[in-house]
Order: structure tokens, then C-alpha cells, then sequence
């Protein structure tokens, strides 16, 4: 709870600022809804922001977990010599450089309407990080090591398993809690043009002019954002609190 | 239980880097149980010598002869730093080159813990890396190169990064364990005091390499101690020691 304080003092500051900003007229309400407002649309629309959060959940969560189980495994691959690298590296870069909202028409076309294309968007916009962290922690690992691996006649599995991946799980971590945010992102684009969750709630409550039910939408999103980050953030601790820095206060 | 060690047999040895030569035509012979030093200036190719003996250079010309030949899994190598395993507990570290190796787990934990008690380190086995001093991090990596029973174990400056006290400790007892086990020991160093305290024999290399300076059994007792550092019978070996270093500076 202490932790927490303070961080929910920006936050408080933030909300009684603005509600008195548009209380008093400066803003007005059609365009920055006042907090009370989104409140109380939370609570009244609460069953459909409810169910449109779990399913933005789904397609974010098992976006990330396609991206971090395939991030390093590609990863790996890439690591397994330099011409591999040059060969298949500039294609991983791909998937950073291509604007995800470019592209969600296209997975519609693909994937149809639905959790697929939700998926595959969170996919998309949410490997690229675990690929470049992963490769640069295996591509690190201490010269030494890899010697006295060699030395002892370590077969490729057991100096992957047993040293190369442990060796570069911090910087694994690091991607995946970077992975995690713009998962959240590419599921809610994709929901945007072809699946129904906090994404189509937006975009629907945009056309009504309701600000305040974006705003509670947008809310829901970021607590799940959050909830992600702090998830991978609980991983970090338990894989890494023995020996790395990191996570040693 | 104890092996005797190898002998070696260096013919010709030449290693260059892109253009610059660090060994050329180099020849040695170390008898088997020796314990032999290899002192040098910077730069004059020791590391890479050690290296060539434990197979992880290959020469670009020259032989290496050992007898007896096979030896695979019978040599052990001691880096300049620790390199432990951080992930990994101090018997976990120990252990590292059977579990490579092959060997089960129940006689790799014994004979792990039974290398960790010669080192001094009974007490420390469930401790991480991060939780010891530096003089105990090498003594895990020292358990760690002695626990396959090797026939020859290389250092390369082994002890250069330790304070003098932890230093002297672990002088005398690599030097009582070479007593106990009559394995071959080439020590890289470039402490005149530690090389004429440890080794039986010392090999000053020319500035490039290019040869031996100076070839000089050392007229010392067998059984060491910290006493032995300020007789003038080791104060006459440093003369003729860095007489030949001065040389080469």
C-alpha cells in the first residue's frame, strides 16, 4: 500500500484539477468529460466495459504469450550464427517498423472479424521487443563461460538451457515488459476495425460523442496495461532475486 | 586417487592474430607433475599459450603433444576472474563440470561437496555468487576446476584481482593441493612473488614470445607456507626472475 501512495498522488491531482476545469467552464465537457462523469458511466455501462475488458484481455494475453514464446525462440534461431542473423534479422525489424493500424484492414481480411485478427495484431505489435532483447542477452553471455562449456563437452541443448537462456533472462524480462504495453495496443487496434472488446467500445462510443464512455474504456485498457507490467514484474522478481542486480533492491 | 599428471610436449607453436604475431616458434617441455609458471610481460602471449594448451585456440602451426594423449575432460581451466554461474548456488557451480560431463546427480553432489570442503568452502554451499567476497568466488571457481579430478590444471592469472592476504592464503593451498594430487599445474602470472612462491619451475617468455628468456628450476622446499616469503632463499629465485624480466621490459 505504501508503495503504491505515490503514485496515486499524481493521479488524484490529475482527476480534481480536471474536474474542476471543466466544472468551471474552462474545458468544455463535450470535450474532456469531468471524472465524475466517467465514474458514473463506469459503473452504469459496468456489466459491457466488464465483458469488453475480459475480452481484451484474451486477445492482448495470448498475443503476448505468442510473442514471448516465439520472440525467443526466433531469437534463438538468430543466435545460432552471424550469417543466420544477416539473412533473417532485417525481417524481425519488420515487425517494428510496419504501422500496426496500416496493416489491422488487412488482418481482417485475413483472420475475418474477431478474436484471431485481435490476436494477431497484439502479436505483431508486441514481438519485435522480446526478438531484439532476447538476441543482444544470448549474443552477451560471458565469453568465459562459453569456453569452459566447451572445455567440459557441452552439447548445443545443454549450453542453450543451461547457460545461453538463464545468461539472458534479464534482458528477456526487459522485453517482455516492454512486449506487454504494446500488446494492450495491437489488441485494442484490433479490435478497432475487427473485433468487439474495449477497442470496439471506443470506437463505437466516439461516434456517439461520448466521451465520457471512451474515457472509462481508455481507463480499463491502461489498468490492464498495468496489470500485465506488473505481472511480468512479479516473474522478474522470483527468476532473478538470488543474482542480479536488477532485483536485488 | 590421485592421478598422476600429464606431460606436454610444445614443438614450434605459432599463433598470430590478423597481423600481429603473439607466439612464434616456441618450444617447451613440462614433465609430468610439474608445477610449472609462465611469467611474462603484457601482451607477450601467455593467456594465449594456456590457452592453446587447454585446446580452446587452436596454433596456427606447430605441435602439441600429450602424454598420455587422450585428454579430453582431463585438463581444467582457471579464468583471471571467478566467472561463476550467478543463477546458480556454490555447489550447483561446483558441480557444473560433471553435470556436463554426465555424471548422475548423487555422485556429482559428493563429489562436488568433497572438492568444496578442500577449498575451504564447506559451509558456503547453498550460498549464490553474489553473496560472497571475491576470494571466496575464486575459491568456487578453483572447486569447480578441480572437481573432475583433472591431470592438468591451467591458471591464467588466477589470483591477480584478490588483496594480498586472500592472495597468500590461496597460494598455499593451491599449493598443498598440487602436493595432494600430483596433477600438472601451469600457472600464468605476471607476479614475480607469486610465481617463485608457487612453482617449482619458471619460464620468463621474450617480449613477443618469439622464445623462453630464461628456463630456471626453482631450489625451493616441496611443502610451502607463508613463512617461505621472506626467506632469502626465495628472495635469490625473484632476483633471477626479474633480472630476466627487467630484460624484457
Amino acid at each position: 500500500m505504501r508503495k503504491a501512495l505515490p503514485a496515486a498522488i499524481p493521479f488524484l491531482v490529475v482527476t480534481l484539477a480536471l474536474e474542476w476545469l471543466v466544472r468551471a467552464g474552462f474545458v468544455p465537457a463535450f470535450l474532456v468529460p469531468p471524472p465524475s462523469a466517467v465514474l458514473q458511466t463506469m459503473i452504469h455501462d459496468w456489466p459491457e466495459l466488464f465483458a469488453a475488458l475480459l475480452k481484451t484481455s484474451a486477445g492482448a494475453v495470448i498475443g503476448f504469450a505468442l510473442s514471448a514464446i516465439g520472440g525467443i525462440a526466433f531469437a534463438v534461431f538468430l543466435s545460432s550464427s552471424r550469417a543466420i542473423q544477416r539473412a533473417f534479422y532485417p525481417y524481425a525489424v519488420f515487425f517494428q517498423t510496419v504501422p500496426i493500424i496500416a496493416i489491422a484492414p488487412l488482418l481482417v481480411i485475413w483472420f475475418g472479424y474477431g478474436m484471431r485478427t485481435v490476436v494477431a495484431s497484439a502479436f505483431i505489435a508486441s514481438i519485435f521487443p522480446v526478438i531484439a532483447n532476447t538476441l543482444s542477452g544470448i549474443l552477451s553471455t560471458d565469453p568465459a563461460l562459453r569456453d569452459l562449456f566447451r572445455l567440459y563437452g557441452a552439447t548445443s541443448s545443454a549450453t542453450l538451457w543451461k547457460l545461453r537462456i538463464p545468461a539472458a533472462m534479464p534482458q528477456i524480462l526487459t522485453g517482455l515488459r516492454i512486449a506487454g504495453g504494446l500488446a494492450v495496443i495491437g489488441a485494442i487496434v484490433g479490435e478497432f476495425l475487427g473485433g468487439q472488446g474495449l477497442g470496439s467500445v471506443v470506437d463505437i462510443a466516439r461516434t456517439q460523442q461520448r466521451t465520457d464512455k471512451v474515457f472509462a474504456a481508455v481507463l480499463l485498457a491502461s489498468v490492464l496495461g498495468l496489470a500485465l507490467f506488473g505481472f511480468i514484474n512479479i516473474v522478474s522478481r522470483l527468476a532473478l532475486r538470488r543474482w542480479h542486480a536488477s532485483e536485488q533492491n | 586417487m590421485t592421478e598422476a599428471g600429464v606431460a606436454l610436449r610444445l614443438q614450434n607453436i605459432r599463433r598470430a592474430f590478423g597481423d600481429l604475431t603473439v607466439i612464434d616458434n616456441l618450444s617447451l617441455d613440462i614433465v609430468a607433475g610439474e608445477f610449472l609458471a609462465i611469467l611474462g610481460p603484457s601482451g607477450c602471449g601467455k593467456s594465449t599459450l594456456l590457452r592453446i594448451v587447454a585446446g580452446l585456440t587452436p596454433p596456427d602451426s606447430g605441435t602439441l603433444q600429450i602424454t598420455p594423449p587422450d585428454l579430453r575432460f582431463q585438463n581444467a581451466f582457471v579464468f583471471q576472474e571467478a566467472h561463476l554461474l550467478p543463477w546458480r548456488t556454490v555447489l550447483e557451480n561446483a558441480a557444473l563440470p560433471l553435470e556436463l560431463m554426465g555424471v548422475d546427480a548423487a555422485e556429482r553432489t559428493a563429489r562436488a561437496r568433497a572438492t568444496l570442503a578442500e577449498v575451504g568452502l564447506a559451509d558456503a554451499e547453498s550460498r549464490y555468487p553474489a553473496q560472497l567476497s571475491g576470494g571466496m568466488r575464486m575459491r568456487v571457481s578453483l572447486a569447480r576446476a578441480l572437481v573432475t579430478k583433472p591431470r592438468l590444471l591451467l591458471l591464467d592469472e588466477p589470483f591477480a584481482a584478490l588483496d594480498e592476504i586472500t592472495r597468500f592464503r590461496l597460494d598455499v593451498r593451491l599449493r598443498d593441493l598440487w602436493i595432494e594430487r600430483g596433477m600438472t599445474v601451469i600457472f600464468v602470472t605476471h607476479s614475480i612473488t607469486e610465481a617463485a612462491f608457487l612453482a617449482d619451475r619458471a619460464v620468463v617468455l621474450t617480449r613477443r614470445g618469439c622464445g623462453v628468456k630464461l628456463d630456471r628450476r626453482l631450489d625451493l622446499p616441496r611443502a610451502r607456507d607463508n613463512d617461505l616469503r621472506l626467506s632469502p632463499q626465495l628472495a635469490v629465485e625473484m632476483q633471477a626472475l626479474l633480472g630476466a624480466m627487467e630484460e624484457e621490459g
